[in-house]
């Protein structure tokens, strides 16, 4: 698939966003920080900015655009239309946990636990619009939805530990934050692992040749003689990015790098540190993100002649 | 219900591209269909939007080997998820006979229905930034005011080996049914569980040729003389 940066720093920047989100609650939940706290509003502040900014990102990706608010308008169908329709929802919902916790009103566990929940059911629903296509069999696995969840929760728990060093408010326990990068990191090497040679479907399945037969059939390899154009269509446009196996290592390594090494080696390095290992994380989501998109081959590469998928 | 679609006949198809530049001409001009533009027809990247598009394979090695053109286009699958996942709705099945279109006044030009469909029978239309399809010519089929025969997809009238079938495929006794009956259709990809209408007739293999054999029985004295001369003419 071709790796729109436009979709790419949406996945990337709402993820940590509602990561974000939800640990500043959950600090917020256990007492450790409440809306006296300037520290508070920081974390909301930039938090809404993320998620913001990757929502408008992700609007740049429409060719018609002028469209786009009718796409909540297929809820019971569309992971994409739930996506939309949960996160605005998320806004009036967090405005008023914002209300209710500066007026210290007693509603503000209630809009609290709501908020996280919903703001954890946009990052899965971000993930099932990748997920749900059977087209793209290195989508179709339950390590995208976990994989984004615990990336969410990373960027997001990196990102509110920063903010709470700087802030002078308790940061999040170091153990926890250790677990989530270590998990995070072994989802996604496995998956890597996984895809590296498994075959889905082939070209002979694609158009239903076997490849040895009773006689009186056609059988046999088939390859591609014609693809019937001179130059790229939207299919191979859009469908037909190749990645070269040795950048794919290269951009792998550094996604583990960035993602899980330097944050681990930068995170006893007081607010300083904490700030380069959040910047790492979210460099390396970047990179992460455009191979999810570079790696990921839809099945109808096989009509354009690659052998499998 | 009808269950309208198509029946390639990958036997009789020789990747001749008509019904696809008929399906161009039909539809470039179609209000149905919105338009299949061409992005700089003549100029060095010649590109563009086709609803039909035939690729060319060969199975098997030389000699026993075949060509297959296989033309390919919307599928108006019973389980489509081009539609499901459409967020605006405008990605439609109708209900009075499967056609599967695209509500251009609706469409966002998000690329998702693309994404779902394995087939590539949706191509995104740059020039007004919507998605674009195979209407199954439903400005045709339904047509009073055309002669019966000719009321069928342009690139069911346009093919000259006749290749391509229209009809009900829900009807046991139309004339598509009974091919797919006497000829093994199959759709393509069932195992996605898209539940593809249309229908491909396998190609019928050619008769085997007789491997060359190692070794050549030694020929008669005049056989061998020729061969000894032709080899000195040679030098």
């Amino acid at each position: 698939m071709k790796p729109a940066l436009s979709v790419v720093f949406f996945t990337v920047s709402s993820g940590a966003g509602l990561g974000l989100a939800v640990w500043l609650l959950l600090a917020q939940l256990a007492g450790r920080v409440d809306a006296s706290h300037r520290t508070f509003w920081v974390a909301a502040a930039l938090a809404a900015v993320l998620l913001t900014a990757g929502l408008l990102s992700s609007t740049r990706h429409l060719a018609n655009p002028r469209n786009a608010w009718r796409a909540f308008s297929r809820f019971r169908t569309s992971w994409l239309s739930r996506e939309g329709v949960f996160a605005v929802a998320l806004y009036p919902l967090a405005a008023l946990h914002l209300w209710a916790s500066a007026t210290g009103s007693r509603l503000a566990v209630a809009t609290g636990v709501a908020t996280i929940a919903l703001a954890l059911v946009v990052v899965l629903s971000t993930a099932m619009i990748y997920a749900c296509l059977k087209t793209v069999p290195r989508w179709r696995t339950w390590h995208t939805p976990v994989a984004y969840l615990l990336y969410a929760l990373a960027s997001g728990a990196l990102l509110w530990n920063a903010i709470a060093r700087s802030g002078g408010v308790a940061p999040p326990d170091a153990t926890a934050l250790v677990v989530l990068l270590l998990a995070a990191g072994a989802v996604k090497a496995g998956w890597h692992a996984k895809f590296s040679n498994r075959v889905h479907a082939t070209l002979n399945q694609a158009l239903g040749v076997p490849e040895t037969a009773p006689a009186g059939r056609v059988q046999g390899r088939v390859r591609l003689l014609d693809a019937g154009h001179t130059h790229g269509t939207f299919l191979t446009n859009e469908f037909g990015f190749e990645l070269a196996r040795e950048r794919a290592a290269t951009l792998r390594n550094a996604t583990f790098a960035l993602t899980v090494a330097a944050p681990l080696a930068l995170l006893w390095f007081g607010a300083a540190g904490a700030w380069a290992a959040a910047i790492a994380m979210l460099t390396g989501l970047l990179v992460e993100r455009w191979l999810f998109f570079a790696r990921a081959e839809h099945v109808v590469r096989l009509y354009h002649g690659q052998r499998s998928v | 219900m009808k269950r309208l679609g198509l029946v390639i006949d990958v036997d009789a198809c020789v990747g001749c591209h008509a019904c696809a530049t008929a399906c161009k001409e039909w539809n470039g001009r179609s209000l149905m269909a919105g338009g299949a533009p061409d992005y700089q027809p003549q100029g060095p990247e010649p590109s563009g939007v086709w609803f039909n598009r035939i690729r060319h394979y060969e199975a098997g090695e030389y000699p026993d080997s075949r060509t297959l053109n296989v033309p390919m286009s919307c599928m108006h699958c019973e389980d489509a998820d081009c539609v499901t996942v459409c967020p605006t709705g405008a990605s439609y099945k109708r209900a009075e006979d499967g056609i599967v279109l695209v509500d251009p006044e609706k469409c966002m030009g998000c690329n998702y229905c693309a994404w779902a469909c394995p087939y590539g029978a949706r191509e995104l239309d740059e020039n007004e930034g919507v998605m674009r399809k195979c209407t199954l010519c439903v400005d045709r089929i339904y047509d009073t005011a055309l002669p019966e025969a000719e009321r069928q997809p342009a690139c069911v009238l346009a093919c000259p080996a006749h290749a391509r079938h229209f009809g009900d495929l829900d009807d046991p006794g139309s004339k598509v049914s009974t091919l797919v009956r006497e000829r093994d259709g199959a759709p393509l990809l069932p195992e996605l569980g898209y539940r593809p209408v249309n229908r491909y007739l396998p190609p019928r293999a050619a008769p085997e040729v007789p491997a060359p054999k190692d070794a050549a029985p030694r020929g008669t004295l005049q056989a061998r003389l020729a061969s000894m001369v032709n080899r000195l003419i040679r030098l």
